[in-house]
């Protein structure tokens, strides 16, 4: 029995692949990862005054930063590319002007020296401000490349220069579509810290991690650091029109796309009879929005007729909201038909904010398009329509029954016609 | 004589109907493979870690982190979602939850499972479980009946203190399934599972160039069933012989023992 399901299914594998091979033409598909960008990280450290304190497993901040950091070094893979950045090294002073531009680049993003990025962070002492959301617009400079990028910043205060909001800053980064991740990890923090840095993470999609000992700080970075190195498919930006009419034509891939709170999206995908299209979407919540929220995408003839949808609604905290549809276009009846249909589809969003939010730029939205195979339709519920079960038997072995009576009264019947003839 | 093939004809087949009734009953394959269990996991459903059935994954992460997984499902099974997180020592009152989607991102119901739990103040764990409808082979696309293809986990805290925020916590998940055979044996199938990104990958399985990041590279052990197999074969065979047996005993009833009575000896 299982040899006979393994031989059909790569039997049926085959055959998937041979058709698939005719479906796709060899044209670049968007969404097809580089395969050869190298994933850099940046590390973004805060050596503000505050990092003298001794709290952490009777050392200083600084030292306990200090230390994980070369171990971090040591553990880094080979194929990521690392940078160190400082925030509040330099400027001593009292001058908040001055103290909000101290941000400075200890050790460029690119093959890690691990000598001379370890001899670099040996001289840092903790000095001046924090000023948490210029460092991270210049660390958003720093990056080059296409390959997944990712800072990881580790305060131990709130930022001091309002009035930029960090999180606002780590909100526009994430929307100029660079592919930027940030994780923040707090050093013994407060409530307001906690609050703000974790804000900037879900920014951006990222984490928020307290730290109160120093494994747990290295434990973490290496993670971090680790988890930049997994390839993953980068999305491809795309922006989806007001309407159909306008909509940018999608093949199959993976994009991004931002929507504002009730803004509508439209896109087109072309399907062929035959081939079965699946769109998933996912709209990300990047900041605080009202706890009831909902997304709705919709498969939509090009003259207005609705297809199919999928409708998703939630309560209460989430990262994204996600939906999707299947729609399998039947075969080309004759030859009259057009070749392929335009499906438009709309992605719309039901999340609402409170009034202090800002609403652009608009919500995180990733869209999946596949167009494969049709299935094959079902003609009956039971697989070939085949039967199963007590009952099935109990009603055939009493058909056989009665047929094989009547076939044997029939008979006799006929035998003693014969005989009185 | 006759009998005794008749009587050797009906225990095979009664030795064929106790096949079907036992594979009913036989558990999922998904051997144990612990050894190679993933201890990581993702933070969205483009970075989920891929995991197998049976494998029990483990995770380092921050309270108020959302953690993904996927695993593959194939036809025919009934999926089990069970995940533990280890709380720090002191925390406040926090609700974990866990969340299957299907591989078009659609949320999956739970039949039964405490889907989401209250962890009590100080608790060392809690413990959530999805056990998830059986997935059928083909559906109606008005439907969202779950389907072959990849399945997406996430866990999260749904509500917690800010003062626990970003404590470190400790998530172990793992997926399990029941193989409910023919009875969920539907007609039709899909040319493909529901596999996100899959169109992208056998395009590329046929230029010959290997991506290195594909959105899901997840298959089962012994590769997606292709759907012809169930025990109803079994079974309607089974009952057509017993149908045909009975028609035999239904004709010889009528005939009598050997030659009709009436019928004089030499006519």
């Amino acid at each position: 029995m299982i040899t006979s399901k393994r031989l059909a299914a790569g039997v049926c594998a085959l055959l998937a692949a041979l058709t698939a091979g005719v479906a796709f033409p060899a044209a670049a598909l968007a969404g097809e990862p580089t395969g050869e960008a190298t994933p850099q990280v940046d590390l973004v450290l805060d050596v503000s005054g505050s990092m003298r304190t001794r709290d952490i497993d009777g050392g200083t901040r600084m030292a306990a930063a200090k230390q994980a950091f070369n171990e971090v070094l040591d553990a880094t893979p080979e194929d990521v590319e690392l940078g160190i950045r400082t925030l509040g090294a330099n400027y001593p002073g009292d001058d908040q002007k001055t103290g909000c531009k101290d941000t400075a680049q200890l050790y460029p993003v690119g093959p890690l020296d691990r000598t001379e990025a370890k001899t670099a962070v040996a001289t840092l002492s903790p000095t001046g401000w924090t000023p948490i959301g210029p460092a991270l617009l210049k660390a958003a400079d720093d990056f080059d490349g296409d390959g997944s990028k990712r800072i990881v910043l580790i305060s131990d205060g709130e930022d001091t220069c309002a009035p930029l909001d960090p999180c606002e800053v780590a909100r526009e980064i994430a929307a100029k579509g660079i592919g930027l991740t940030i994780d923040t990890l707090g050093l013994v923090p407060n409530a307001k810290m906690r609050q703000q840095l974790s804000c900037i993470a879900e920014a951006t999609g990222g984490t928020y991690t307290s730290v109160e000992h120093t494994d747990e700080l290295t434990d973490r970075v290496n993670q971090l650091v680790d988890r930049a190195a997994d390839p993953v498919v980068t999305p491809v930006a795309t922006e989806g029109a007001a309407s159909c009419a306008k909509a940018p034509t999608l093949k199959s891939g993976l994009y991004t796309d931002r929507e504002e709170f009730g803004q509508q999206r439209w896109y087109r995908v072309d399907v062929e009879p035959g081939k079965e299209l699946r769109a998933s979407v996912s709209v990300g919540a990047d900041r605080a929005v009202n706890p009831s929220y909902g997304v709705l995408l919709r498969a939509v003839t090009v003259r207005g007729r609705e297809i199919v949808r999928g409708e998703a609604a939630g309560d209460g905290r989430t990262d994204a909201v996600s939906t999707g549809l299947r729609y399998p276009k039947a075969e080309r009846e004759n030859e009259d038909e057009a070749a392929a249909e335009s499906v438009c589809l709309q992605v719309t969003n039901s999340f609402s904010a409170a009034s202090g939010v800002k609403t652009t730029p608009g919500l995180p939205l990733e869209l999946t398009v596949d167009v494969v195979d049709g299935p094959s339709q079902a003609s009956d519920v039971a697989s070939f329509g085949l039967g199963r079960g007590w009952w099935l038997l109990g009603a055939l072995i009493l058909a056989g029954f009665v047929a094989g009576l009547l076939w044997g009264w029939l008979s006799r019947w006929r035998v003693a016609v014969w005989r009185t003839n | 004589m006759r009998i005794t093939r008749v009587l050797g004809a009906a225990a095979l087949m009664f030795g064929l109907a106790a096949t079907p009734a036992a594979a009913d009953s036989s558990p999922s394959p998904s051997a144990s493979t612990d050894s190679e269990a993933p201890t990581t996991a993702g933070t969205s459903f483009r970075t989920a870690t891929e995991i197998e059935q049976g494998q029990t994954a483990t995770a380092d992460g921050s309270a108020g982190d959302y953690l993904y997984w996927s695993f593959p499902a194939d036809a025919g099974q009934r999926p089990t979602v069970r995940a533990t997180v280890k709380l720090p020592e002191a925390h406040a009152a926090e609700t974990w939850q866990v969340d299957v989607y299907d591989g078009l991102r659609r949320r999956q119901a739970c039949q039964y499972g405490a889907q989401t739990r209250t962890a009590a103040a100080g608790a060392g764990s809690v413990e959530l479980a999805c056990v998830l409808r059986t997935v059928r082979a083909w559906s109606e696309p008005w439907a969202n009946d779950p389907l072959p293809g990849t399945y997406y986990v996430r866990l999260t805290v749904v509500d917690l203190t800010t003062g626990d925020l970003g404590l470190p916590v400790r998530a172990e998940l793992r997926a399990d399934s029941k193989d409910v055979g023919g009875a969920a044996a539907v007609d039709g199938s899909l040319a493909e599972p529901l596999v996100p990104g899959i169109a992208v990958t056998s395009a590329d399985d046929e230029d010959g160039s290997s991506a290195s990041a594909v959105l899901s590279s997840i298959e089962p052990d012994d590769g997606w069933s292709s759907g012809w197999w169930s025990d109803r074969w079994v079974w309607t065979a089974l009952g057509g012989a017993l149908a045909a047996l009975a028609g035999v005993g239904g004709y010889a009833l009528t005939r009598g023992a050997g030659r009709p009575s009436r019928v004089p000896p030499g006519a």
